[in-house]
């Protein structure tokens, strides 16, 4: 095994080197004031949905959108407060307590809606950003057929590029750092496009315009 | 020796199929039309995806060391295999510790090189394909037809015949909906039984130890995040150098595949999961395959070739490829991309008709987002094929030299060196070459089946120049 290690390393060695090309400038679209103007655009061209709320109204909001859709079964971080907020009034909220081995079968066949904050936005392609943890684990986001995110307005960036110099990436990834742009999708059959082929059919995003 | 010509008929030929693909690519032409409408945004864009990838083709070996080093400290293994038998042995043999039986796939090209799927398989493993193109072929038995859009070749009827037939208790529908749902429920399964997970990667970032993903389904993040084990296989090429080349590439990637800004879902994965965390594979492995890469960039002209994303835009542009479509050039990567690359990967020996299969028409230069020069590639290894000292370039160089061609070519050259040999020859084609049986005269039979025969002047442009009176200044 590393024998080809050793062997491919020296032969891409033995190669003639070529020169080592500059990166050339580039400036990604930037939007003032439009940015969640363009967030909004983009992510609603991908049946995304978005929906401005305020930290005074996020939850009452969230008990609406869930019961129109009549989920009986959601999965939140439990910090998130929701049981005290709907005092009983809202669907039942499972916590993502436990390693996934212990909770395959609920999140595979029982959980209707995954909440989830999203650490930013990207309005440039109207993209959330996620960062899971053990409070909000990865597949959160994608076993349950809605996926809501709670996005804080304040951390909409413009781009990718202005986003990772911004919060440094570099520096210290999570285990799983996801991108997210609209429902799960595919246009596999003929270029028609379907959703919710292996995520969740619905993605609804509820900025937080106060914060 | 390939046969492409020879398979190419059948293609042309077969109606559906050729419906089936021009609708797909006038489609996905237009669509990422859309997205480069500004001409300079585009020019910039490129510039720097193209750079960024030249960067890590210049500085390969120590990026991979790099890369190495950064998955390594992250907690994820690394292998290396020279041959896709190896790295389908090393594969086997990390599923064989795990105690893996069943194995859920998301998608990826170099599984494909490998025939991992068919290794697996032979060894008692079960591998099921999670993207919906590549379920559909793996249900029909097929080889996809391009490296986006696997099953693109079939339509939504025989989709639903072939749905009908294989999934249990669904009855004959073309409603994509209910198509696409009875595909989510009929893998739902196998994903919450798989022991292990399997990708591919499309960047790997050196800086910071991170495999890249790009989907839109979600399968690829379900095979790499709901299995106990994932595995990722890798051509050695598949670098970025940095976390901030990715924001370029990745406004490449997309919008040139399928003329989206963005896909759906980039998953980057930087660990296996840490303690405390409650989902994620526990281990990851890195397979990295050269298979014939490392050959590729010994050559500072070939290597080039080794930037490419995997983007499909060069074969959705092809007049070639759009009108015989991808299982005609019978290897893993058609269009104008697998041209270049099988004859590299493979040798001119067994695919030296490859670089022929084209009109050297240029669309796939103009659309590439990483700027590979691949009309200039195609003409150097149709040189290569037929150079008698068989430069150890490429494998199998000077395997498609005939003799007759060779000694046309001789003759032509003398023909043009010698000013009597010229004027006898041009007089003689211009009073006799009318009568030559071109059409039954092989190798011009060859040559007059698909172009219409070039009539002589009775008298040779230098005899009407003379007669005009110009002089030999
Ligand atoms: S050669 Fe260029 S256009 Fe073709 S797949 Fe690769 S990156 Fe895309």
């Amino acid at each position: 095994m590393s024998e080809a290690r050793a062997n491919i390393l020296a032969r891409l060695r033995a190669a003639r080197r070529g020169a080592v090309p500059d990166r050339p400038d580039w400036t990604p679209p930037a939007y003032g004031p439009d940015r969640l103007a363009r967030f909004r655009a983009m992510l609603e061209a991908v049946h995304g949905e978005v929906i401005e709320v305020t930290s005074a109204t996020w939850t009452e909001r969230l008990r609406t959108l869930l019961a129109e859709r009549g989920v009986t079964t959601a999965m939140a971080a439990p910090d998130l407060g929701l049981d005290a907020a709907w005092a009983g009034r809202g669907p039942e909220v499972v916590a993502y307590d436990r390693p996934v081995e212990a909770m395959k079968d609920r999140l595979v066949h029982d959980i209707q809606a995954g909440i989830t904050r999203a650490r930013a936005g990207i309005a440039e392609t109207g993209t959330l950003v996620l960062w899971p943890d053990a409070a909000e684990p990865r597949l959160l986001s994608l076993l349950p057929p809605l996926h809501v995110a709670l996005l804080r307005l304040g951390t909409l960036a413009d781009n990718l590029s202005a986003l990772m110099a911004e919060q440094n990436w570099a520096a210290g990834l999570p285990t799983n750092l996801l991108l997210i742009s609209g429902p799960s999708k595919t246009a596999d059959i003929e270029q028609t496009l379907a959703y919710g082929v292996h995520g969740p059919k619905e993605l609804v995003v509820l900025v937080l315009t106060d914060l | 020796m390939g046969d492409f010509t020879a398979r190419a008929p059948k293609a042309l030929n077969d109606p559906t199929l050729r419906r089936n693909f021009r609708r797909a690519m006038d489609g996905l032409m237009a669509k990422r039309a859309l997205q480069f409408q500004d001409r300079d945004a585009w020019d910039a864009l490129r510039a720097r995806g193209a750079a960024a990838k030249a960067r890590v083709v210049a500085r390969l070996p120590e990026l991979l060391e790099q890369l190495e080093a950064r998955l390594t400290a992250n907690g994820i293994r690394v292998h290396w295999a020279e041959t896709t038998a190896q790295a389908n042995a090393i594969v086997l043999d990390i599923l064989r510790q795990a105690g893996a039986r069943t194995v859920i796939k998301g998608k990826s090209m170099v599984s494909e090189e490998m025939e991992l799927n068919h290794h697996l398989e032979a060894h008692g493993i079960a591998a099921i394909e999670s993207d919906l193109g590549e379920y559909i072929i793996q249900l029909a038995g097929e080889a996809p037809s391009h490296i986006v859009m696997p099953c693109i070749h079939k339509n939504k009827a025989e989709i639903a015949a072939l749905f009908a037939e294989n999934i249990e208790g669904l009855g004959y529908t073309e409603d994509v909906d209910e198509l696409t749902a009875a595909a989510r429920r009929a893998l739902r399964g196998r994903f919450a039984e798989a022991d292990a997970g399997i990708s591919g990667v499309n960047f790997a970032v050196a800086e910071t130890g991170t495999l890249v993903l790009v989907e839109n389904e979600g399968n690829g993040r379900l095979s790499t995040t709901l299995p106990p084990l994932h595995i990722a296989v890798m051509g050695i090429e598949k670098l970025a150098e940095r976390l901030d080349d990715l924001p370029a590439l990745l406004a490449l990637l997309p919008r040139s595949a399928t003329g989206q800004p963005i896909t759906t879902y980039v998953n980057m994965i930087s660990h296996p999961r840490r303690d405390g965390e409650r989902d994620g594979p526990k281990a990851v492995h890195v397979v990295l395959l050269d298979s014939g890469r490392s050959r590729v960039h010994a050559d500072p002209e070939l290597r080039d070739t080794l930037r490419c994303i995997r983007c499909g835009a060069c074969m959705n542009h092809c007049p070639v490829y759009s009108r015989v479509g991808g299982h005609t050039y019978k290897f893993v990567y058609p269009g104008p991309i697998g041209k270049i690359l099988t004859p590299q990967l493979e040798g001119l020996d067994c695919a030296g008709d490859q670089p022929h299969a084209s009109t050297l028409c240029n669309a796939c230069v103009e659309v590439c987002p990483v700027r590979i020069p691949i009309a200039d590639i195609l003409v150097r290894l149709r040189a290569e094929s037929i150079d008698p000292s068989g430069s150890a370039a490429v494998k199998g160089a000077g395997s498609m030299r005939k003799s007759l061609e060779s000694l046309t070519w001789k003759g032509w050259a003398l023909m043009h060196s010698v000013p009597l040999l010229h004027r006898l020859g041009t007089w003689a084609l211009s009073r006799l070459g009318n009568l030559i049986p071109a059409a039954a005269l092989p190798p011009l039979s060859t040559w007059m089946r698909v172009r219409s025969r070039p009539v002589f002047a009775p008298k040779t442009l230098h005899e009407l120049a003379r007669e005009k009176g110009y002089g030999n200044e």
